[in-house]
């Protein structure tokens, strides 16, 4: 057994959480729903901070919790990391002590991750001798995360990191944890309301709502389902995986989806970044012939794999298989797929009008 | 010029008292902080009962209980302090009971001020309940620990009622300042009493004056902001209480 089981149970004032999880031991898993949903609720009986009654939690074969064998590991015996909303650092130590409260605590041999290393990530090594009260909010932010993984933890937990940032601050902050995740080999669990840093971090999703688990599994196929797609974005919408392969004249950057190519306008990530990219259901419709003079660029060929109904009778949304693993949505009216005898099995080609870089 | 056996005592006696009630009142504040007991309303009001009674009835409980006749006048005989009434230990309990609220309340209010995160923050790095006390709600309360120690050591000073009730006025043994004072004003010795009077005055008034530029200071650092509302509150009711 080497993933993560949890099952959190607790009821008070008219409020039931009843979330039975099994999660992958590596990546970001996200936890998403809506504030008062519980998810953050079960992110804190994972740390221990919260003692639910009825509930499991193990990762791998270490037990944690286990109210029917009364078992209850305290917090400060876990071995997780925990990141806050709000940074929290500890007012009265500087940096530097901040990074050190939880590492002094672990065994040397213990320790993985190294601290020049997390440092020079988070590009905190300048701030080391400063007070925490003189650092901007995203920096306070990326003290909370080192301080958190210097504890060389089996486990790391997120609540809403970004979610007290402004706007410019989470785009600061998003790129190191891209770069952790690559760096070091530890599975986070990431609580968020935001589709936008969910899809842009998580590999695995749960989706929770009033208290329980909606829908879980590896993000790009949960976002193809009707009922989490709707509940993750407005509309429906797909998550293909891409990497930038060029940057071209007329202000064009190249993605590679497997072996087809989007082009979108240009984006300034390095080539060979590996980047992924949301695309509207609205915004593709299909063809049964690769169009000739159109002025939309980015056709790329499949094969129909479902047709079902949208959000209005008069509406299809129609899955379109590009390659192996990755999926594209198109709506189109219920009168195009008589028209064009869209089928499961039927090639098309389908044409995208935008595409959102995450 | 004033007998400075007098102010001697009065010191020994406060720093006695504060040093006692800082050992005893951290845990009680600490536990009074941290606890969702069903006992908590109860042991909370039993601890600030002493700033709401008037010394006299606390002095005449404490009277009786620490008579010799009593099981804890019989424990300190049997151990070998003696008669506890009319002692120097004697008025050091009672002080301490009586000064008991005006330590308890400012740590109580430090130890909440910072709410339960920091303490959260600290399990999280590994650190257990000892280590989480010593590293990161002692340091974070620190204000609190001086507002207390000056509240406990001026109250002390300013003991009357309960040093009368427990201690009578014995010289060299429980004649402390405000005794003392009384004693000069009934013998109309009113030089005497202006020394050791605005003695106190003076005392006093720097007491306060450094908890007030303590918690100035902390209120120019931005994170610590919070807890300075309360705890000036807090200053100011048992002040107007005993005076």
């Amino acid at each position: 057994m080497s993933e993560i089981n949890a099952h959190f149970r607790v009821e008070y004032d008219g409020f039931k959480l009843d979330v039975k999880l099994t999660l992958p031991r590596q990546g970001v898993s996200a936890l998403f729903g809506h504030s008062g949903s519980g998810k953050t609720t079960c992110l804190r009986a994972m740390a221990g901070l919260e003692k639910l009654p009825n509930s499991y939690f193990a990762i791998g074969d270490e037990v944690w919790q286990d109210s029917e064998k009364g078992i209850f590991v305290p917090p400060h015996q876990r071995d997780i990391g925990y990141v806050f909303q709000e940074a929290s650092l500890f007012a009265h130590l500087n940096v530097r002590d901040n990074l050190n409260f939880g590492r002094r605590r672990v065994a040397p041999e213990k320790q993985k991750v190294n601290f020049e290393n997390i440092c020079s990530i988070l590009s905190l090594t300048a701030l080391l001798d400063r007070p925490p009260c003189s650092l901007s909010g995203g920096e306070r932010q990326r003290v909370a995360i080192a301080r958190a993984l210097l504890t060389s933890p089996r486990l790391l937990l997120m609540d809403e990191p970004l979610s007290a940032l402004d706007h410019a601050l989470k785009q600061e902050i998003l790129p190191y944890l891209e770069r952790l995740q690559q760096a070091l080999s530890i599975p986070i669990i990431y609580v968020s309301h935001s589709p936008d840093e969910v899809a842009r971090l998580a590999d695995y999703i749960v989706i929770i709502k009033e208290g329980s688990v909606l829908k879980n599994g590896p993000l790009a196929e949960v976002m193809l389902d009707a009922d989490a797609g709707v509940s993750f974005y407005d509309g429906r919408s797909s998550m293909l995986y891409a990497k930038v392969s060029a940057h071209k004249k007329y202000h064009l950057t190249e993605l590679s989806i497997d072996s087809l190519t989007l082009s979108v306008p240009q984006i300034s990530r390095l080539v060979g970044t590996k980047l992924r990219c949301r695309i509207n259901a609205k915004d593709v419709s299909l063809c049964l012939a690769p169009p000739q003079d159109s002025s939309i660029s980015n056709i790329l060929a499949g094969n129909v794999s479902a047709i079902e109904e949208g959000d209005s009778p008069g509406e299809r949304i129609v899955s379109v298989k590009i390659s192996a693993k990755q999926t594209l949505l198109a709506t189109i009216t219920y009168a195009s797929t008589k028209r064009l005898n869209l089928h499961p099995g039927c090639a098309v080609w389908a044409q995208i009008k935008s595409v959102v870089i995450l | 010029m004033p007998d400075f056996s007098v102010i001697w005592l009065t010191l020994k006696l406060a720093i006695i008292v504060t040093l006692l009630l800082l050992a005893l009142a951290t845990p009680l504040a600490w536990w009074l902080s941290q606890t969702q007991s069903r006992l908590k309303p109860l042991i909370g009001s039993l601890c600030t009962l002493p700033m709401v009674l008037p010394p006299t009835v606390l002095g005449f409980y404490l009277l009786l209980m620490l008579s010799p006749n009593s099981p804890i006048g019989e424990f300190s005989n049997y151990i070998g302090i003696g008669s506890l009434p009319f002692s120097f230990t004697g008025i050091a309990i009672a002080c301490a009971i009586h000064t008991l609220p005006f330590v308890v309340q400012p740590l109580q209010n430090a130890f909440e001020s910072f709410g339960k995160r920091p303490l959260e923050v600290a399990a999280t790095l590994r650190a257990g309940p000892v280590a989480t006390f010593w590293l990161v709600a002692f340091p974070l309360a620190r204000p609190g620990f001086f507002t207390a120690a000056i509240m406990g050591f001026c109250h002390t000073i300013g003991e009357f009622g309960i040093v009368l009730m427990i201690g009578g006025n014995i010289p060299g043994q429980t004649r402390v300042l405000s005794l003392e004072i009384y004693n000069h004003v009934e013998a109309m010795e009113y030089e005497q009493a202006h020394w050791l009077a605005g003695g106190m005055m003076l005392v006093s008034f720097i007491g306060l004056l450094l908890i007030y530029c303590i918690n100035h200071q902390s209120t120019k650092k931005p994170r610590t902001g919070r807890q300075i509302k309360s705890k000036s509150a807090m200053i100011n009711s048992p002040l107007r209480k005993s005076a």
